[in-house]
């Protein structure tokens, strides 16, 4: 038996190169409009992508790393990818919504509620990418806490305190976000009308989280949502972060570079979970890649300096950034779900025309009959977990 | 000679977790599925309803240690919810409850102009505070805040939320490919600001949305909100439904904005409201007797007489008479709700007088006092009420609040809205394109925040 390989797609403004928003194709001046979202989730249905990931951050676009800039030539400004998964939730009805939400300076407990309700909205098609704000000037937008500029060096090496607290913080917001999505039992409304009792509140628990930076008493205002935890997944690119994805995440999105780096970030993860000591299923893994298609190599080629020539220089990614003909991309992807990869996460360069591309020539290469059902996680091959409060009283 | 009749505004509350819902009615359905939400909000813009409203949830309920029971349980993230009845309506306004305690300024005033830009200028934001430990353990913040500051909170997360919004010029964005433009020059400007509550600055990440602001919604009653509702709020969600009260509620609030440079349309009152109806007043008067008897069981008589006494009461028989002892002012053994009983002294008083006049037992006494619809009879005669209260300025209108989730505004919509219309006091159809701050006939925002600084 094949393995159904996992197709997803990143949607982030005009697309991931800089200049994306200048190509014929794009729609600049409809970015902040629900028409854009809407058109683009609805041709990422139809063809068949697994789930879309949608970008986000707590401040400005900047082409340097945690700091802002003044430039005007690129997109600036983004809508809360919650809201716009959840206005996208009802327009669609079997792509998965992995909206980024981050866990540095916002509320676990508006986190939790808010991806039950994408959940209820989209009727079991939620995903959350987990993500942590580091930037000195994102945490003065908040003014509760104040962050040294990151010492990238110290984070490369892997010993920058901030980046240990960052992700320390996102494994306790995970947490507490897991138990108060199980904090009802999935049968706790019960409308007695003989004992006059709306709820069983001995189905519904506690979360009584505490940890370093805050305490939740819970339970959720909300009930269990359709898949009851929806599929929780992380960008991940050294050890501090595969450890967070090894405890805390479904899924995880790398970004190798060639088939040797895919191979040895794949035993990177492995290691980072029997490093946690994970127990049950392993981590669906992803490969992220920037794509640009064209017809012919040299047609790919020519779009990506032209975009480079507007930007004013070579574009760059911490992912690996493939500009080919689409025949090229299938053949990438085979090689890396041969190397044990579950799938990949494609970032159109150029969203509008990139997703096109996707839609037309990519996915047909890939059987998309066998989705083994309505919700996100069934559709990736997940079970729809046991409630952790109903298991212990089980057991009890 | 004829005069333009003062216009009807009307609002609808998604029915909330409370007992003024019957989940007991077979007509009940899911409150937290999204086909009750989207249901709710085809049946309230068939209605050509001004906007919906959703409540906030923080915390789940507790009665004397446990989490209440009696009532529906359950709500979602109002944001969210909100988000996605965008892509499900045109027209009609998506009003939310949102805290201003536990929400922070740059990441809640993100989310109301996303929801303003994704609804295509539809946004409203009720702003409440809350204060107590209760629902701080929830949140990061806590429980700290005094009650004393909950509208200097209140009113400075607002002016904090316009600055952030005011932050990007309306032309910022000009995404001229020809010239390699996306931004105009000063498109954004940083903000700053140091305040008792906040000390933040940098740049906002959302351009200017279609509304600028949401539509700012108030509910609170005390003197302190009434001068924060005259400063900031463009509608009042009033408590104040009886006639005579809501005038004066009227003229106070609306007399309170000429000092601010705002005119009185500037500003819409609209109480919350229940009803029954029926083909005759009587057969309406049962209707409103039967949704108070299925509104107040023997277990919520006791439960409301337990909130103003302080004590457990579970020994007491429904059926009976009031206890003969006064309550404890300082005792509290409900969590989570609204303060609704601030002299429990003095109201049990009252009630005990009342229900020995009157000869009612503790479940009669909790209907007569908490249990009533406020309009009943038939279409014709609600709607003729729903119009005295508008032309003699008790109200602008109001928000109607259903017994059933999500079949509630049914029958309303179907019955009472073609009579107003009848009366030309309604919307037949809705302004194409129009932003929810034009459907309320609200001036702009612009000359909102020039009010304001004028005054500032």
């Amino acid at each position: 038996m094949t393995r159904r390989t996992t197709i997803a797609v990143a949607f982030d403004g005009a697309g991931w190169h800089p200049a994306a928003w200048r190509d014929p194709s794009a729609r600049p001046d409809e970015l902040f409009s629900p028409g854009y979202w809407i058109d683009l989730a609805g041709t990422a249905e139809r063809a068949g992508v697994d789930f879309l990931t949608i970008e986000d951050a707590l401040g400005l676009q900047s082409s340097v790393f945690g700091a802002v800039d003044d430039r005007t030539d690129q997109v600036r400004g983004r809508l809360d990818a919650l809201l716009i998964a959840s206005l996208i939730a009802p327009t669609t009805s079997r792509i998965g919504l992995v909206p980024t939400v981050t866990t540095t300076h916002t509320e676990p407990f508006h986190v939790a509620t808010g991806l039950q309700s994408l959940d209820f909205a989209s009727r079991g098609r939620a995903g959350w990418r987990v993500q942590v704000s580091g930037a000195a000037h994102e945490a003065r937008h908040f003014g509760r806490r104040t962050f040294a500029p990151l010492d990238l060096e110290a984070a490369r090496r892997g010993d920058s305190a901030l980046v240990r607290e960052l992700f320390d913080e996102a494994r306790d917001v995970v947490e507490v976000v897991r138990r108060l999505w199980d904090s009802w039992e999935d049968d706790a409304i019960i409308r007695d009308a003989a004992t006059a009792r709306f709820v069983d509140r001995d189905r519904l628990h506690y979360a009584d989280f505490e940890g370093t930076h805050f305490s939740v008493k819970g339970p959720s205002i909300t009930p269990r949502s359709p898949q009851g935890q929806p599929l929780v997944t992380a960008l991940a690119h050294q050890a501090i972060p595969y450890e967070l994805a090894a405890t805390s995440a479904d899924l995880v999105f790398v970004t190798p570079h060639d088939d040797a780096q895919a191979s040895s970030i794949l035993g990177e993860v492995r290691e980072a979970e029997s490093h946690v000591g994970r127990e049950g299923r392993p981590l669906s893994v992803l490969a992220d890649l920037v794509v640009l298609l064209e017809a012919t190599p040299a047609l790919a080629t020519a779009a990506l300096a032209r975009l480079d020539a507007e930007h004013g220089a070579p574009a760059t990614s911490d992912a690996l950034i493939f500009a080919g003909t689409p025949e090229a991309l299938v053949e990438q992807i085979e090689a890396w779900t041969d190397l044990g990869y579950d799938g990949v996460r494609l970032r159109p360069a150029r969203l509008t025309r990139d997703l096109d591309q996707i839609a037309e020539w990519v996915l047909p290469a890939f059987d998309r009959s066998d989705a083994a059902g309505a919700t996100l996680r069934e559709r990736l091959g997940f079970e729809r977990p046991a409630n952790r409060y109903a298991v212990e009283e089980t057991a009890a | 000679m004829t005069t333009t009749r003062r216009q009807v505004h009307l609002a609808a509350h998604f029915p909330g977790v409370n007992n003024t819902t019957v989940w007991t009615d077979p007509l009940q359905r899911s409150q937290i599925d999204f086909g009750a939400f989207e249901h709710f909000a085809r049946t309230a813009e068939r209605g050509r309803f001004d906007y919906l409203f959703l409540a906030e949830g923080l915390r789940l309920r507790e009665h004397k240690g446990l989490i209440h029971d009696l009532d529906v349980v359950g709500r979602p993230n109002t944001l969210a919810v909100l988000t996605a009845l965008a892509a499900v309506t045109r027209h009609i306004g998506l009003v939310g409850t949102l805290s201003a305690t536990f929400n922070e300024p740059y990441e809640l005033a993100r989310q109301l102009a996303t929801l303003d830009h994704l609804s295509n200028g539809r946004a409203g934001w009720n702003v409440v505070t809350s204060s107590d430990a209760f629902h701080g353990a929830n949140f990061r913040r806590g429980g700290y805040l005094e009650h004393a500051d909950r509208y200097t909170r209140a009113s400075e997360f607002v002016s904090l939320a316009k600055e952030l919004w005011d932050s990007w010029s309306p032309d910022a964005v000009v995404a001229d490919r020809a010239s390699g433009r996306f931004l105009a020059d000063d498109a954004i400007t940083p903000f700053a600001h140091r305040g008792p509550q906040f000390d933040v600055e940098g740049r906002y990440n959302v351009p200017r949305s279609p509304q600028g602001y949401p539509v700012i919604v108030q509910a609170g009653d005390s003197a302190d909100g009434r001068d924060f509702a005259a400063e900031h709020a463009e509608v009042i969600f009033s408590r104040h439904s009886v006639f005579e009260e809501a005038q004066q509620f009227y003229r106070d609030v609306k007399g309170r904005l000429a000092g601010r440079g705002r005119t009185e349309d500037s500003l819409k009152i609209l109480p919350a409201v229940t009803f029954a109806l029926g083909d005759t007043e009587a057969e309406a008067a049962d209707r409103a007797r039967e949704d108070a008897l299925a509104q107040v069981g023997p277990k919520t008589a006791i439960t409301v007489l337990e909130q103003v006494w302080g004590v457990d009461l579970s020994d007491r028989d429904p059926d009976g008479p009031l206890p003969e002892f006064d309550p404890d002012p300082d005792a509290s053994i409900t969590k989570g709700w609204a303060p609704r009983y601030p002299n429990a002294v003095k109201i049990a008083q009252d009630w005990r007088a009342r229900s020995e006049a009157e000869g009612l037992s503790i479940r009669e006494l909790v209907i007569s006092v908490a249990g009533r619809q406020s309009f009943v009879g038939t279409p014709g005669a609600v709607a003729a009420e729903i119009d005295r209260y508008v032309q003699e300025r008790a109200t602008d209108g109001f928000v109607i609040v259903g017994t059933t989730s999500p079949h509630g505004l049914d029958e309303f919509v179907e019955r009472v809205v073609p009579e107003l219309q009848e009366r030309g006091v309604y919307r037949t159809e809705y302004e194409e394109g129009a932003t929810l701050r034009r459907t309320l006939g609200l001036p702009e925002p612009t000359e909102v925040a020039e009010e304001v600084r004028r005054v500032g």
